[in-house]
Order: C-alpha cells, then sequence, then structure tokens
C-alpha cells in the first residue's frame, strides 16, 4: 500500500486551501447559515476515502498482475486521465469547453523537465516540489486564460483554446535556447528508491529489468488516484454544486448572488492544475518535453475520452482515457496479425475505425459509456418499481 | 566526368582487389550468400546457435524500429522500411546470418514523441527485439534515449544527423550512422568559401537541430558577412513565400537549404515565381531528386521535364542515389528491390533503408554466432571503422565515437537530373577536425549483395 | 516598403484561403449550430477526388465541378446519416462526431491515395508580376487573383442566396427557429441537408484554391487549415459570410506580418493574441448579429 503514498500528494496544498476558498464563495452565496461543516458531507468524504483504499489496492493489483510493457500504459493512461478529469470538472460539471489543456500539460511537462534539467551527477530536486512547481506554473497559466475564457461561450471559447493548442508549443521552437527546440528536453527519470524494489520483489517477484518504468507508473497512478479524491469530493461538494448552477441556470445562479465569472475562472484553474499536474506525469513518463508531443490532437483527444467516457463523470474520464491509449495499437495489431496488413495500413486502418467507432457510439450512446450504462440501470429499476407497483 | 563513370572506375578496381583478397583469404564459407555462414572466418553451422536473451533465438534475431507511417512527416519517410524489408528478405532468402533468419519488426510513432515512448517500449518488452536500428526523428528518438540505454538494448543507426547520437559515455548504446549536419555544413561552408568567395550567401534552415548544426557547420567557413540573410520554417507551415521575399530582397545570390523534400519543392516554386534565380544548393537531406523533381515536373509543362528542374543545384551525397544507375550498389539495390515484390519503385529513401540494413547485418555477422546485445555493441565499436559498403566514407566508430560517416561528396545535378561530382570525397568531423580528402575509394558491393565481415573477438 | 508590400498582398491571398474555409464552417453553424472539426478532411477527399479527375486527363475546371459536386453529395450523405441523430442533443456530441469523421475520412484518404505529396498545378500562373525591374511581388499573379476572386465572388452569392431568395430565406428560418420555421411549412430537415451540401461544396472549393496555392496536396495538408479557418470564423462571428471573409483577412494580414517580421513559429500564439482581443472587445466576433441572449 505505501506506493500510493508516494510524495506526490498535491491535494495536501490544495485540499489546505479549499476550505477557505469554500468560505469564500459561502459568503458570496446567501445561503451559507451552516458555514464550513456544509462543506462536504461526512459521509460522501468517508464514502471517497473508501473508493480510494480500493482504487490504490487495484492499482497495485493491476500493475503487478500485468507485464512491463502494460505497466507504462496504464501510467499513460494515468496521466491523461488526470487531465481528463480536470476537463471533466471545467466542461461537465461548469459547462465551458476547452480545446487548449494540451497546452496547459505542456506547460506543466515543461516546467519539470526544466527543474529536472540539472547537470549530470548534481542532485535534482524532490518530485514532489517539481510537481508542486508544475502545477502552480500550470494554474498561473490557466489563471491568465481562464479570466478570458470566462467571458467567451459555447464555439468561441473552442476557437480561442485551440488557438491556445497550437500557441503554446510554438512558444517552444521559438524560445529554444531555454525549451530545446523541436528536439525537446529530455527528462532523467526519477531515481527509485531501494525499498521499491523489495516490495515489488516480494508482490511478484519482478526484478531486473524495466523497474524504473514501474516506478514511474506506481507514481502515475498515485498521482491519479489523488487528483480523483480531491476532484470527486470538489465535485460533490457546495462548490460543485454552485459551478453546475452556473452552467444550468445563468441567470437564477446570478441573481443568487453568484459571480458567474469568478465561478467560471476558478473552474478554469483548478483544471489547469489538473492539466499541470498530468503534464509532469506525461514528463516522467515520456522521459522528453517537446512540442511533438503536445499537438492540438492531445487536446482534441482529450475532450475525447471526456464525452466518450461519459460527460460529467470521472469514472467516464477514466475509462476514456484507457480507450485512448489502449484501443489504437489493439485495432493495428487486428489488422496485422488479423488481416495481414503492411504496418503502414494497418495504422492507417486503425484510424479509419477508430474515427467510426467515436461516430458509433455518440450515435448510439449520446451519454457516453457511463452515462449509457448508468441510464440503463435507472430504467431497469424503474421498470422494476412500475412492475411491482402493478402487481400489488 | 560524371559521378558515374568516375565511381565506376573505381569501383572496378575495388571490385578486383576484394575479388584477389577473397582469393588469398582462403575463407571457408561462400561469401555470406552460403546457407550455413553468416560471416566470415566462422566455422560453427546452425546446430552450434544457441538463444542468447531477448531476441536472439536459434534460428531467428528480431530487429525493430518506429519510422512515422501516418502523419504529416510519413511522406517519404515511411518507405525507408519497406526498403530495410526488401533488403532483410534477400539476406533471408540467401540463408540469413548465421543461420538466423532476420525477423524486422517497426511500428509508427507517428512522428509524436510520446507513441515513440510507448511503440518502442512494446518492441523491447512485448516484441523483445534484440536490437533497434533506424529509428527515426530527433524528437522521436530522443524520447528513448534513457529507456534504451538503461534497458542495455543495441540502439543502432538512428536515422537522423543530430550529434546527440554520439556519446558513448552517456549512450554506450546508441551508435549515429549517416554523416551529421555539422560535417555537412563544413564541408558545404569550405566549399562555398573556396568556389564562390564573391557570393553572397543565403541560408534556409529548419528551425530545429538540423537547421542549427548545420548553420554552424557552415559559419566555421564562411564569415558573418558573406552570410547576408538567414530564414527559417516551422515544419508545417507551407506557405515559403515570405521567406523567399526576404531572401531575394536581401540580395543573396547563393541559397543554402537545410531543409526537408517537400521544402525543396516549395521553395523551388516560390523563387520560380517571383523570378529569383540564385544558386542553388540543398544539404542531402533535402535533395531527393526522385522526389522533387516528380513533384516540380508535373509544373513545368512540357517546357521542362521533371529531373532537369533541378539543373543546376548543389547538393552533398554520402551514399549513392537512384539517379545514379550505373552505380552498382544502386543495381544490386534494385535487383532486390525488385525480387522483393513490394508496390512502388525503388526511391532514394529505400536505398536508406535497404544501406542501413546492410550496415546492420555487417554488425550482426562481426557480433559472432550467439551475441548478446553487449557482444553487438562492442563488435560495432571494435569493428564498425573497417566496415565499408554502400557509404562513401567509412564510419567513425571506435570505443570513444558513436558517430556515424564521416564525409561526403559535392555533388551538382546535370540537364539529365544526374549528379555529377564536384570534389573528391571529403571526410571530416565535428568541432574544429580540419577537412580532408578521403584517401580511400568507394567499393563494389560483394557479388552475393550481402556483406562478409569477421567475427570479432 | 516593398517587403511590407509584398507582406501585405501575401496576407490577402492567404486570408482568402483562410476566408474560404471559413466560409464553409460558417455555413455549418447557420444551419446546424455545429462546428464541424471534419471540414479538412472532408475537402482533402474532394481534393484529392479532383486530383484523380486530372490524373485521367480532365482539365482543371472539370475537376473542380467535380469536387464542387462530391462536396455536395458529401456533405448531404453526412448531415443525414450522422449528423441529423445528434443534432438538437449535446452540443458536445457533435464535436465528438466530428472529429471522428475527420480522422476517419483522412484515414480513408491516405489508404487510397497514399501518403506521399502530389503536385497540384494551379488553373493559371503563379509567377508574381514584376511591379518594377527586379522586384517582383509573388503575392500578385494571376491565380492568386483567381484565388481571392473565386472567395469574393462565393461570399456575395451566398450572401445574395441568404438575402433574396426563398430556399435562403427558409434556410435562415431554419436555423433560427425551427418550430416556427415548421409552422410556417418551411421542410426544416431538407433545409439542414442543404446547409451542410452547399457547406461541404465551399469547402470543396476552398481545398482546390488551398491546393492550387501551396501547388502540393496530401492527406494532411488541410490540417493547419482547420485551426486558422476556424480561428476566421470566430473571429468573424460565426454567422456571417461576411465576417468570415473579414475575419480570414484580417487573419491572413497578421499572421504574414508575423511571418515577415518575427517568426513561423509564432503563428499559432499570434492567432491566439489576436482572437482573444478581438472577443474581449466583442465577445460575439466582428459580425455577431444577435446581441447576447441569455436564459
Amino acid at each position: 500500500m505505501s506506493e500510493t503514498q508516494t510524495p506526490t500528494g498535491e491535494p495536501g496544498a490544495a485540499s489546505d486551501d479549499a476550505p477557505s476558498t469554500a468560505t469564500a464563495a459561502a459568503n458570496a452565496s446567501p445561503a451559507r447559515a451552516t458555514g464550513r461543516r456544509s462543506f462536504l458531507p461526512r459521509l460522501t468524504l468517508l464514502r471517497h476515502l473508501l473508493i480510494l483504499v480500493v482504487g490504490a489496492a487495484l492499482a497495485v493489483l493491476l500493475l503487478e498482475s500485468t507485464e512491463l510493457n502494460t505497466n507504462i500504459k496504464l501510467g499513460n493512461v494515468a496521466y491523461l486521465a488526470v487531465a481528463a478529469g480536470g476537463l471533466t470538472l471545467l466542461t461537465g460539471l461548469s459547462g465551458q469547453i476547452s480545446l487548449g489543456h494540451g497546452a496547459l500539460m505542456a506547460v506543466g511537462a515543461y516546467t519539470t523537465a526544466l527543474m529536472l534539467d540539472v547537470e549530470r551527477g548534481d542532485e535534482p530536486p524532490s518530485l514532489f516540489l517539481v510537481f508542486l512547481a508544475a502545477i502552480a506554473a500550470t494554474t498561473v497559466v490557466g489563471a491568465l486564460v481562464g479570466v478570458a475564457a470566462a467571458r467567451l461561450h459555447g464555439p468561441y471559447l473552442a476557437g480561442a483554446t485551440l488557438a491556445l493548442a497550437v500557441g503554446i508549443p510554438g512558444l517552444a521552437l521559438y524560445f529554444s535556447d531555454t525549451l530545446g527546440g523541436e528536439q525537446g528536453i529530455t527528462v532523467r527519470p526519477p531515481e527509485r528508491p531501494e525499498w521499491f524494489d523489495n516490495a515489488v520483489e516480494q508482490l511478484s517477484g519482478a526484478s531486473g529489468r524495466g523497474l524504473n518504468d514501474k516506478w514511474v507508473a506506481y507514481i502515475a497512478v498515485a498521482c491519479l488516484l489523488v487528483t480523483y479524491f480531491f476532484l470527486a469530493n470538489l465535485m460533490r461538494s457546495r462548490m460543485g454544486r454552485t459551478w453546475r448552477a452556473v452552467r444550468d441556470q445563468e441567470v437564477a445562479a446570478e441573481l443568487a448572488g453568484i459571480s458567474l465569472g469568478s465561478w467560471r475562472v476558478l473552474a478554469f484553474v483548478v483544471s489547469a492544475a489538473a492539466a499541470g499536474l498530468a503534464g509532469a506525469v506525461l514528463a516522467i513518463v515520456v522521459q522528453l518535453a517537446a512540442p511533438g508531443s503536445f499537438l492540438p490532437v492531445l487536446s482534441l483527444s482529450l475532450l475525447t475520452a471526456v464525452v466518450i467516457g461519459g460527460l460529467g463523470s470521472l469514472t467516464g474520464a477514466l475509462l476514456g482515457s484507457a480507450l485512448l491509449v489502449f484501443l489504437p495499437p489493439w485495432l493495428i495489431d487486428i489488422g496485422r496479425d488479423v488481416f495481414d496488413m503492411e504496418e503502414a495500413q494497418a495504422s492507417q486502418a486503425s484510424f479509419v475505425v477508430y474515427g467510426l467507432l467515436l461516430v458509433v457510439t455518440m450515435l448510439f450512446a449520446p451519454a457516453g459509456l457511463v452515462g449509457t450504462v448508468r441510464l440503463a440501470l435507472l430504467r431497469r429499476r424503474a421498470a422494476r418499481a412500475t412492475a411491482a407497483a402493478g402487481g400489488r | 566526368m560524371t559521378r558515374n563513370s568516375r565511381r565506376l572506375v573505381s569501383v572496378l578496381a575495388a571490385a578486383t582487389i576484394a575479388t584477389t583478397m577473397a582469393a588469398c583469404g582462403g575463407d571457408d564459407d561462400s561469401g555470406g550468400g552460403g546457407d550455413s555462414s553468416g560471416g566470415g572466418g566462422d566455422t560453427g553451422t546452425a546446430a552450434d546457435n544457441e538463444a542468447t536473451g531477448p531476441g536472439m533465438t536459434e534460428d531467428t534475431v528480431t530487429i525493430g524500429s518506429h519510422y512515422p507511417l501516418t502523419g504529416r512527416a510519413a511522406p517519404g519517410y515511411s518507405e525507408i522500411p519497406t526498403g530495410v524489408q526488401a533488403y532483410f528478405d534477400y539476406v533471408n532468402a540467401n540463408g540469413g546470418v548465421y543461420d538466423r533468419q532476420i525477423e524486422w519488426v517497426y511500428r509508427d510513432d507517428g512522428y509524436n514523441p510520446t507513441n515513440t515512448s510507448t511503440v518502442v517500449r512494446e518492441l523491447v518488452l512485448d516484441e523483445e527485439v534484440f536490437a533497434i536500428m533506424g529509428g527515426l526523428g530527433t524528437a522521436t528518438h530522443n524520447a528513448v534515449l534513457d529507456f534504451l540505454n538503461t534497458e542495455e538494448v543495441p540502439d543502432l543507426f538512428v536515422a537522423s544527423g543530430s550529434s546527440l547520437w554520439d556519446d558513448p559515455e552517456n549512450l554506450p548504446y546508441t551508435f549515429g550512422w549517416q554523416t551529421d549536419y555539422e560535417s555537412e555544413g563544413k564541408i558545404i561552408g569550405q566549399y562555398i568559401a573556396e568556389n564562390y568567395p564573391d557570393a553572397k550567401v543565403g541560408l534556409f534552415l529548419q528551425d530545429d537541430d538540423f537547421g542549427e548544426d548545420g548553420e554552424r557547420g557552415v559559419r566555421q567557413y564562411l564569415d558573418d558577412d558573406q552570410i547576408v540573410e538567414v530564414q527559417t520554417y516551422t515544419s508545417g507551415n507551407i506557405d515559403v513565400g515570405p521567406q523567399m521575399a526576404a531572401l531575394q530582397s536581401s540580395g543573396a545570390d547563393f541559397v543554402l537549404g537545410f531543409n526537408t523534400p517537400p521544402y525543396t519543392a516549395l521553395t523551388q516554386l516560390a523563387a520560380r515565381n517571383l523570378n529569383y534565380t540564385p544558386q542553388w544548393w540543398y544539404s542531402n537531406v533535402g535533395s531527393a531528386p526522385d522526389l522533387v523533381g516528380s513533384l516540380l515536373g508535373a509544373f513545368s509543362q512540357g517546357a521542362v521535364s521533371g529531373a532537369s528542374a533541378l539543373a543546376g543545384i548543389m547538393t552533398t551525397a554520402y551514399i549513392p542515389t537512384v539517379d545514379q544507375v550505373d552505380n552498382p550498389w544502386i543495381q544490386l539495390f534494385q535487383r532486390i528491390w525488385d525480387e522483393s515484390g513490394q508496390e512502388g519503385v525503388l526511391t532514394n529513401t529505400r536505398v536508406y533503408g535497404m544501406a542501413q540494413a546492410y550496415t546492420m547485418v555487417q554488425a550482426l555477422q562481426a557480433a559472432g554466432r550467439n551475441p548478446t546485445g553487449d557482444d553487438l555493441v562492442a563488435a560495432v565499436e571494435e569493428a564498425g571503422s573497417d566496415w565499408r559498403g554502400p557509404s562513401f566514407t567509412p564510419f567513425r566508430f571506435s570505443t570513444d565515437r558513436h558517430a556515424g560517416i564521416s564525409g561526403m561528396s559535392v555533388v551538382q545535378f546535370n540537364d539529365q537530373g544526374v549528379g555529377e561530382e564536384l570534389t573528391p570525397l571529403l571526410v571530416t568531423d565535428t568541432g574544429d577536425a580540419d577537412i580532408e580528402e578521403y584517401d580511400g575509394e568507394p567499393i563494389a558491393p560483394p557479388e552475393s549483395g550481402i556483406p562478409d565481415e569477421e567475427a570479432v573477438g | 516598403m516593398e517587403q511590407f508590400l509584398s507582406l501585405t498582398l501575401g496576407g490577402v491571398v492567404s486570408g482568402s484561403v483562410y476566408a474560404a474555409f471559413a466560409l464553409a464552417l460558417v455555413l455549418i453553424w447557420r444551419s446546424t449550430r455545429i462546428v464541424n472539426f471534419a471540414q479538412g478532411s472532408m475537402a482533402a477527399a474532394t481534393t484529392f477526388i479532383a486530383v484523380a479527375v486530372i490524373d485521367a486527363g480532365g482539365s482543371y475546371w472539370l475537376a473542380l465541378v467535380v469536387a464542387l459536386l462530391s462536396g455536395l453529395v458529401m456533405g448531404a450523405l453526412i448531415e443525414r446519416v450522422v449528423i441529423r441523430p445528434v443534432e438538437g442533443g449535446p452540443e458536445l456530441n457533435a464535436v465528438i462526431v466530428t472529429l471522428g469523421l475527420f480522422v476517419a475520412i483522412q484515414g480513408i484518404v491516405a489508404l487510397v491515395a497514399g501518403v506521399d505529396e502530389r503536385a497540384f498545378v494551379p488553373p493559371f500562373s503563379k509567377v508574381g508580376y514584376e511591379v518594377r525591374e527586379g522586384f517582383t511581388l509573388l503575392s500578385l499573379s494571376p491565380n492568386s487573383i483567381w484565388t481571392v476572386a473565386a472567395v469574393l465572388v462565393t461570399m456575395l452569392a451566398l450572401t445574395a442566396l441568404f438575402r433574396f431568395t426563398r430556399v435562403g430565406l427558409a434556410m435562415r428560418a431554419s436555423a433560427f427557429g425551427q418550430e416556427v420555421a415548421r409552422l410556417l411549412g418551411v421542410r426544416v430537415g431538407r433545409m439542414l441537408t442543404l446547409g451542410w451540401a452547399l457547406a461541404a461544396a465551399v469547402g470543396a472549393l476552398a481545398g482546390m484554391l488551398i491546393a492550387g496555392d501551396v501547388s502540393f496536396v496530401g492527406p494532411t495538408f488541410m490540417d493547419t487549415l482547420i485551426v486558422f479557418g476556424f480561428v476566421a470564423a470566430v473571429l468573424g462571428g460565426l454567422d456571417s459570410p461576411i465576417g468570415a471573409v473579414v475575419g480570414g483577412l484580417l487573419l491572413g494580414l497578421a499572421l504574414n506580418y508575423v511571418r515577415g517580421y518575427l517568426d513561423d513559429s509564432l503563428l499559432g500564439m499570434a492567432s491566439l493574441v489576436i482572437l482573444v482581443v478581438v472577443l474581449l472587445v466583442r465577445p460575439g466576433g466582428l459580425f455577431s448579429t444577435t446581441a447576447a441572449r441569455r436564459a
């Protein structure tokens, strides 16, 4: 279990100031009477803690029962899911679209790469500090973008954030002396502690090759768990409700004294922080921060993950991210091994099938994967209730 | 004298020597093309084969790589692995290396470093390759350097002229292959300084290490005031009009491009539309006469043929190109390509892949019958500088250098689109190494078309 | 001064190209309130059909007609088959559908035509006019005049269609209020299909103009246009054809100055700055017709 308690816990910092923000929010809201106590129902918090523990146990089980290669893919899933989780809060809860979260990830990744870029032999700063700095830097950029974004709607916001997705990687080329240009900055993977090797050996007997990747995968998954714990609580809290009000009932919310603009900026800032952490994790997983990793297609993929998984649901975002990582290679394998295609052909064909799958999912499961399952369950329950009522 | 005829003479001479050597050497094998042997001097048989670890079984050796097969970098580059495939197929049909069939596994990374990091791990951990060969791209390959060196997977012949690959101390498993951009820049710079002392030179550079390294080399030999203008472009931005206009208005009468092939075509067209007619020089990467010629040919509307659209353009070369139909290497590769039955014609990118595959076979032979990854690396370090093959000049491999081909020749295309050699072969190195004439000659391919290297150690 | 002049004219030409792309986006936005991310690969597909016609010996003009027609058909089909079911649903679902189409169509083009670039010869000469001895204006060539003119004519034709024809009126009605339009006897479904068909045809024209302008086509040759075309459409306000053209020209000029005086790599950042500045002053774009309606 200790693996999940790696020094990555940015929530320490984040949740510390969450209550004060909540108080500020409460001040703005006329319905504050109970103050702090009602920020989050105790039961929800306990439930989320339980899920966190179970999730951590499952993660260890998953990482130890799969091949190393799958380990690193799970690391990929983890950082995509961290970013997608932030986007879920922004798009699903506060109702703002962003086609530029890939660029925010770039900010986190470059911050990480720059901080870890020390002379060989020199001790790099601790990963915890590096991640905090990455989050901080991205939060600042996110706040700037958020202020502009709060005034924009729908396609206008989409256009502006898409321009962001193209603009930020360009800066890495323009300031190539500090940011490494097209070839990027290599990131040395974090040193893994000795206890980790022992623990893994105890758990699954794995040793030797690829343990570094495993360590990185654990860090990534730990970041995912911590982020989702934090996001889940936030979404269930009064802040979450306020965001929903901002999204669904603009006028009512404004009449109730909620400042739409500040809440939209806040949503952007929180989701940018998640994107920053995601970028930091990407940097240590890929071991490189280069503009080629942050093309607009990354931002579009994140949005795809959020919607296909089921808008507004963290489980959905996780599921969507897993699809992004596992589906295309699986399709290529099928093309190559089953249909005997050339590698290049199989690659192109996988894009065709992937694209069509997106379309088909939206046509037949418009609420996304999680949403559709949830709807089906609700429907069955309703049907059963009706049947029961009719039978009586 | 055209490049072809000159080469041919030298090639004939070398062939004679090679035959004589072989006769005197009295090796017992059939030049690598036989059924039971992969390397000269090897007396073992298939029965002696042992599995030594990942990728090296009793009867197969698995080699992997990553290429952009989709996306914006796919044009041209996606053909390289098909060339490699053709050559490995040919070697396999002739008994393989030490009775092992070479299995060639490559994956698409779409030129995105994140994907490269995933697919290379897949190759190493899932497909269990023995070595990675010819991974393409500076940024993409940069993402897997640390992984491959930590996992001690030989990372041979990276397909990029960046100087990053030559770092044996920190990257003991990584080796370059093609002439690095800086050395190329030096050779070009010296040639211009000596032969066009009054030229006003304008540089057109891709804004990454390729352009930067090239410029650094050029500036070692050209004064700052002879370089009147520097224009850069970002890959993906297809409008080069402003850059060409700026070069024209700067008064540059000699334009030197460190750019990729599509940009050669784009700059040629833009300049034509501007009535701008400087002397052109494209570095090796951008010259791709077959591709550029076919692109430009469509615009000449009968006035000039595609090939002659390149007339007068200068470039640098380190391996033969498809326009040299008389070159014995091109003839060999043409025959192998035709036999492979793959779609398409032989192109320079495919020749590049085949030439890399040839070096790979040399490395496998030198590594001995049952090598580990470390043996392969040691073999390249020890014997690599002696290997001769399609490349005009030798590699710089040694225990403290992992840099590839050391030299180039300066070439100018004639009216038929055939390159004519303007200089003897020149060899140099990065930093302040001098440029010297290469004292050897290019060699002819062995009759079997398969190298025959001694196992080292 | 000379450089400024040539950058300005170049900006007008590349701006018209952005405008053509933006026009197609605006048509779809007007009819179905969807941003069509598949526009780029749809246009690449029709351009490759045109290339096939030219390869088979057809003229540029025949190829252009075929491209426009195949655009019409493709647009109508896509609207009927995959867009209709998500119309009126959550707006992001439509975005994902068009993203899926973008990926799928690009893959199909690459599978059928290969990944290699092909030469694309424009209908008119691209040799710039010589303004005075030794100074040629690259951007002032017969082909650039054709490009700009084609976009302007398309814009005028679309404006006229919406203003002065019954069909145009019906399309506008369907776009603004489907219920009301239906009550007035407008066959809304058909109008939406027509909107997509027209948009795809305009997109096909954009593809042909862009191909002629850059001279080479490949499966991904429209990719950069998706971003800049979208930004141009948003700048103009998404609702008006005139806005799309003005937005396109504005963006084209600005980006060309950035390219000429600063650096290629700053194009994305420049378009972001322009967009944010314009939208902060006018959140609905330059030519937004409706004041922001709330609740």
